[in-house]
Parts: C-alpha cells; structure tokens; sequence
C-alpha cells in the first residue's frame, strides 16, 4: 500500500515509516496531525522557494523525519484537545436539552438545535470580573484550581475513542487514569482550605471524605475488569470483550457499582456534596469567580465524560457491536460507536439527576463503605472464580 | 477540628428571603444555633396607623407575597368584627374559594423551594408549572397574580367572573391528577425518603410548647385547624378531614402539606356546589361606615402556614390606633434552634425548609 502525500511535489515520507514513529499501530490523530504539517509545512516550503528560488534545503528539513514527526505531535494534541472540547460541548448541551425536557421547560435556544448555547454562556463567563479573595492563599487558590481543571483535561485527552484513536497505548493505561482521577480530589481540598472561606473549607472536607470512600470501590472494580481482561491495557479491555462478551455480563454487580461511584466521583447530583449549592453556597467553588468557576464547570463535564467513557470501556465493549464482524467495524467508524454509548450512558445520569436529590453525607459514607465496598468484593470474587474456572 | 461559627445568610440558598441562621458547627455537626431575624422590617405596623381602613388592604398582601388572599383576608376579618358586619353567603363562599387558591399556590411554592433545598430542580420545576395554573384563577378572579387586593371590609370586590366555575374545576381536576405524579416522584426515590424521614423531629408537647401553628404542628400529632375547630366564611357547612401526621420529623410536615392541598381541592369543589345554589342576585359587598367604634379587637384565621392573627385597637376614628400582626413564621422560626442543634449542616436545608419561611410577614 503505498503512501500518497497530499502534495506531490514536497516529498513526504510514511507516517508509520518515519523513524520517530512511536506506536506499534495506525493512530489517527497522528496521520491527521502529520497531513496537517504536509499542508502547513509544504505551503512553508513554497513560500521559501518562492523568496529564495531553488532552496533545496528548506524542502528537505521540513520533509524530514525529525521535524514532521514533532510538528504531527503538535498538530495531534491540538486535535485531540478540539475533539474532547467538542463531545464536552455536546454532552453539555445533551445535559441541558435532556434536563429541560424532563423538567417541562426550555432548555437552549442559541443556534440550530439550542447547540451554541454553551459557547454563548462560555463568553458571558469571560466577561464577568475576576476576583481574587484579599485574604486567600494565592499559591493554593490559583494551583489547586490548575490542577483540578488541568488533570480533568488531560484525563479526557488520554481516554481513546477507538483502536486507532489514542495519544499513548500504555499497558497500565487503566492505572494512570485511576491516578489522575484521583488528583482532583486533593486539589479540591487544597482549593477549600486556601480561599480562607468556611464554606468552602466544607466543602473541601467533604470533597476528601467522598473521595476515599469512593476511591476504593472503583479500585477493586478496576481490579476485577483487569483480572478478567488479563491486562490494564485499555485497548486489550476492549479486545477481551469484543473477543469473548461484554463485561456487563459476568459482572453486572460491578457495573452497578462503578456507575454509583462514577457519579460520585464526577461531583454529579446525588452525590454531589461538595459543592451542594443549598447548605454550601457553592461548595469549595464558592470563591471561584468569572472564567475560573467557567472552567471548574468545563472541566466537571470532562470528569463525567472521562466515568461514561470508562464505564464503555469497562463495561459495554468500548467502540464494538456484538453480533457483528470486528474486523469489519474497524473499517467503519469505531469512534461514533463509542461515543453513542457514552452519550448513552451519560442519559443514564442526567436522568438520575433529574429524578434524585442530594444525599447526606453521612448517607454517602454508608453507601460508600456499606454498600458499594461489599458489593465490589463480591464482584472481584465473581471476576475471579470465573476467569481462573474457564468459564469466560 | 476547632468549632466554627457559621453565618448562614441573610444572602444564602437556603434562606428563602433576608435571615440569618448562625450555627455553630463542629466539623459537620450543628451544636449550637441561633435565628436573626428583623432584616426585611419595614414598620408595617405604624404605617397602618396612619392609614384608613379600607387603604390597608393591599398593605395587608405584600405581608407575604404567596399568602396575600389569607392576609388581606384576616385583616378585613379584624374589621368586620370592630364593625359588628355579618357577610353574606356569597361573599364568604367567595372568599373560601379565594383563600384556598391561595393556600395550594402558597404549598406549592413552598415544595418548589423544597425541591432546590434538597437538590431536585425537577420538583422545583414542576411544581411552580403546576402553580401558574392557581395563579391565573387569581388573575381571572382579582386581576392580580399574587398581590390580589381581593377580599374587602364587609365581602369581596367582586363576584366570580364569566366562567370562572368552569375554569376552576378544570384547574383542580388536573391538578389532582398532576400532583400524584409529582408525590410519586418523592415518595418513590429512597434518597428524598431518606434524607426527610427522621430529621428535625419535634414532639407534640414541645410543639405546643413552642407555639407552633399549622401544618408545623399538625405534623407532630397536634389534631388542631382553625378552619374546622374556630369556623369562620362557613367552613363549618363543608365536608373535609384536617390532615394530621404523629411522627413530628420533616417528612410529616411534608405530608401534611401535600394531604392538606388536596383538601383544599376538595372545599374548592364543595364551595362552588353550595356557591351554585345560592341565587345569583345576592350581594358579594356590604356598605360599611368609615369609622370604626373605639375597642379592642382580634381575628385569627387558618394562613397557608399556620395561624395568623391580627389584633385591633380602634379609637373611634378611621385609622386604627393600633393594629399588632401575629405571624406563625416569627413564631414557628423561633423554633429552629431546637430543630437544628444535633443535626448535620446538610440536614438545615431540610429541616429549615420545611417550615416554609416568608419573611415578609415575619419582619413586618
């Protein structure tokens, strides 16, 4: 199969042929980023032909390896980013048109289908002031916000929509995810205690108190997918179920569980504590203003997109269909696959939204501890006897 | 960690208007607490006295903006007494039909509050759609959502209009329909249960002891509605059980709110039959003097959120020399620190919402 670059004068090698090419396999994202520098980087080498008529240098350095391999990598994260930023927007808007469904009322109304609505409420966020509380811990106020949202972000970035769309296949990818995820947490306790606020220093407290109790449970349902699968590798998840059948299956007391947890873990309404607005103010939140607060909301819709996501990947046989050829869904669009089943999934939350209230938090250590950690060691047993009894 | 003293308003979400609730936390839990009240006082009383009587009527709505039929109409009651004025039938079914629109739209604008308390904008949602419903039946009888300036010194302003009836049944019929399914989404989620049931429990004793009034203290076991046991406008001809729950926690007073609206349908209905019989041509309005003889005088009446109270000290001119507002809210909110103290912080939204606040009348 031959490599035919989009410009024929400008001679690019293969992507998969490069030789700082660092996957074993096809990446997306990659051959998106390197098409993108064959476009930007032979109108950079026409124009300096154009300057300086019969530069052969200039054709060479940007067709080389080195600097078409960095300028893909560049190009694939920016990528990569625009699409998670896109299905936040879209599960964002899914939340308010599902909700004001629900509810009985409007929910969007800019743009087709109420869809820019979001963007609208993104640039009124940025005209508000940015206040900064006189007696607040800078160094806290402003890290823990970074972290919370920076983490978010790349946990999105880092969960792969297909076999070919990932950024790195790390064979303890599920590990790193858990890791990350568990940043937040943290950060939200750090942000509570900096802002010299007693509401926020609750809200704080109770950020800690969910995530331990909540940690752990998820953990052992990690454990428990990874025991069946064989691996912590993501892709290799995906390939155990579309090879055998869909987690959710064997292992319905997990799912369960990691779908209790998952909510809570993205902060979502019966579990979400920290920032219940009606005892707390705002939570840990409360002194967040402006594009601050704008981007503590962003980045809790990439939590919840990050526990769907997982919840496919875990559960519902990543970007495959049963029934159906695997060799040939890789020809189609795995992708959409996978994020209809995570917009699925996150129905299943708006929906638990708009049915519940919030808990206690005494109520939420009890589910958490009395609940949801038996229940997960049960299913690590079931995983257990029927991975190492053959049944699988 | 060390106790804090939290400063829960007069800006807060919990507090539905301008209070404070400071508490005194440790961690989590409550162990002290204190109500401050007094931010939305704005001398309703002196005003009044240098105010004709009639001029007081709308005065007497904006005491709560979601219980101004109730007001306005203990105010005139108040009058009426000075005045020695017997209304007629018409007028007093006529204010019956008045006041229990306003106690439905009123509960329903407290389980909306609810509904943000614990969390659930869907309860909120759906329960202020159910009360536009009521509040266009105002608009259709006074011309005004929620400050209706309806009831007057000796009757109302007006009869019912062109099809009122019609509209009115239809209204309350589907309300009876709609809110079970609104109830059923409460009572079938274990969380609203369980966050409800247990908390902020008030005995029957104490309850009395405190002075509680209304659906407050009908949800401890206390069997006592001014409408049934100090009939006035006869409610007395009309055939209705007062809702009444032992248990005394948040989830009876929930109860009791939510049994209480369908009664309200229920006297609704009754009212427009007997209201039907009477002949058409009878007065809804008595003339009355302007002055009212010098005295002391009070009327209380069953309010949306409990008893309401107005006393009368009349000097023979035509302003009241005096004129003192007892508010159930000031009253029942006196209780919250024995509510609060021992719980949880989460557990004040619950608990404090459901006393229903409304700090018009409570601050006057």
């Amino acid at each position: 199969m031959g490599y035919s670059s989009i410009l024929d004068w400008v001679k690019f090698n293969d992507p998969m042929l490069n030789e700082f090419y660092a996957y074993k396999v096809y990446n997306l994202p990659y051959d998106i980023g390197y098409k993108l520098w064959e476009l930007i980087g032979g109108a950079l080498a026409w124009l300096i032909n154009l300057i300086f008529p019969g530069n052969g240098f200039s054709v060479t350095l940007i067709s080389s390896d080195l600097l078409s391999n960095f300028f893909a990598i560049v190009f694939m994260v920016v990528v990569i980013f625009a699409v998670a930023f896109l299905i936040n927007l879209t599960m964002i808007w899914e939340e308010r048109k599902v909700l004001g469904r629900m509810m009985d009322r409007r929910a969007t109304r800019i743009g087709p289908l109420g869809y820019l609505q979001n963007l609208a409420d993104g640039l009124k966020t940025f005209l508000k002031e940015n206040i900064t509380p006189d007696k607040a811990d800078k160094k806290g106020y402003m890290w823990a916000l970074t972290l919370v949202i920076g983490t978010s972000v790349l946990l999105a970035c880092m969960i792969p929509l297909s076999h070919r769309w990932f950024i790195v296949d790390y064979n303890t990818g599920l590990l790193l995810i858990f890791g990350l995820f568990a940043i937040a947490p943290f950060m939200i306790l750090v942000a509570g205690w900096a802002q010299n606020n007693k509401y926020s220093l609750l809200g704080g407290m109770r950020a800690a108190a969910q995530m331990i109790s909540y940690e752990v449970p998820i953990l052992l349902v990690f454990a428990s997918v990874a025991l069946m699968a064989g691996s912590f590798n993501i892709n290799d998840i995906v390939n155990m179920q579309a090879e055998t059948m869909w987690f959710i299956i064997p292992q319905i007391l997990g799912f369960l569980v990691f779908i209790v947890a998952a909510i809570a873990e993205a902060e979502r309404i019966p579990f979400d504590l920290p920032e219940a607005e009606a005892e707390l103010v705002e939570g840990w939140q409360t002194e967040y203003s402006g594009m601050k607060w704008g981007l503590i909301m962003l980045g809790d819709y990439f939590r919840g997109y990050v526990a769907c996501a997982l919840i496919v990947i875990l559960f519902l046989g990543g970007w495959y269909l049963p029934f159906f050829d695997v060799g040939m869904q890789q020809d189609w669009l795995p992708e959409i696959v996978f994020l209809l089943k995570v917009f699925l999934v996150f129905f299943v939350f708006i929906w638990v939204r708009a049915a519940h209230c919030r808990v206690r938090t005494d109520q939420i250590l009890n589910i958490g501890w009395k609940v949801l950690l038996p229940l997960s060691v049960i299913n690590l047993v079931i995983a257990a006897v029927i991975t190492y009894g053959g049944w699988l | 960690m060390a106790d804090m003293w939290i400063t829960m308003g007069p800006q807060h979400p919990f507090s539905h208007g301008l209070w404070t609730l400071k508490i005194r936390a440790d961690g989590e839990i409550v162990k002290e607490a204190e109500p401050v009240v007094g931010y939305l006082h704005r001398g309703w009383e002196k005003e009044c006295e240098n105010r004709t009587y009639p001029l007081i009527i709308p005065m007497a709505d904006r005491l709560c903006y979601s219980a101004s039929m109730t007001w306005a109409h203990v105010y005139c009651k108040v009058v009426e007494e000075a005045l020695e004025v017997e209304l007629s039938d018409r007028a007093k079914y006529l204010r019956v039909i008045a006041d229990e629109i306003c106690r439905i739209q009123s509960h329903l604008m407290w389980l909306a509050a609810m509904g943000t308390d614990l969390g659930n904008l869907t309860i909120f949602l759906w329960a202020l759609r159910e009360r536009e419903f009521f509040l266009d039946l105002n608009v259709k009888l006074c011309g005004q959502r929620l400050t209706t300036n309806y009831p007057r010194i000796g009757g109302v302003r007006n009869d019912m209009p062109y099809l009122f009836e019609r509209d009115c049944m239809r209204v309350v019929d589907r309300f009876e329909k709609v809110m079970w399914e609104i109830v059923a989404m409460m009572d079938g989620s274990s969380i609203f249960l369980s966050r409800m049931r247990g908390v902020g429990v008030i005995n029957r004793k104490d309850a009395a002891n405190y002075g509680l009034t209304g659906p407050v203290m009908r949800g401890s076991g206390v069997d006592f509605d001014i409408r049934r046991d100090d009939p006035y406008c006869n409610y007395d001809q009309l055939d209705w059980e007062v809702a009444v729950s032992k248990d005394g926690d948040a989830y009876a007073r929930y109860a009791v709110r939510i049994e209480e609206m369908f009664q309200s349908c229920e006297i609704i209905r009754q009212a427009m039959v007997k209201l039907k019989g009477l002949p058409r041509t009878d007065p809804v309005r008595f003339k009355v003097p302007r002055k009212v003889p010098a005295g002391t005088h009070f009327a209380r009446l069953e309010d949306p959120r409990g008893e309401s109270l107005m006393y009368l000290i009349s000097d023979g001119t035509d302003k009241p020399y005096r004129l003192k507002v007892r508010s159930p809210i000031f009253v029942n909110v006196s209780a919250s620190k024995h509510f609060v103290e021992g719980v949880r912080i989460a557990d004040i939204p619950a608990i404090m919402g459901t006393l229903d606040m409304c700090l018009g009348e409570t601050d006057r």
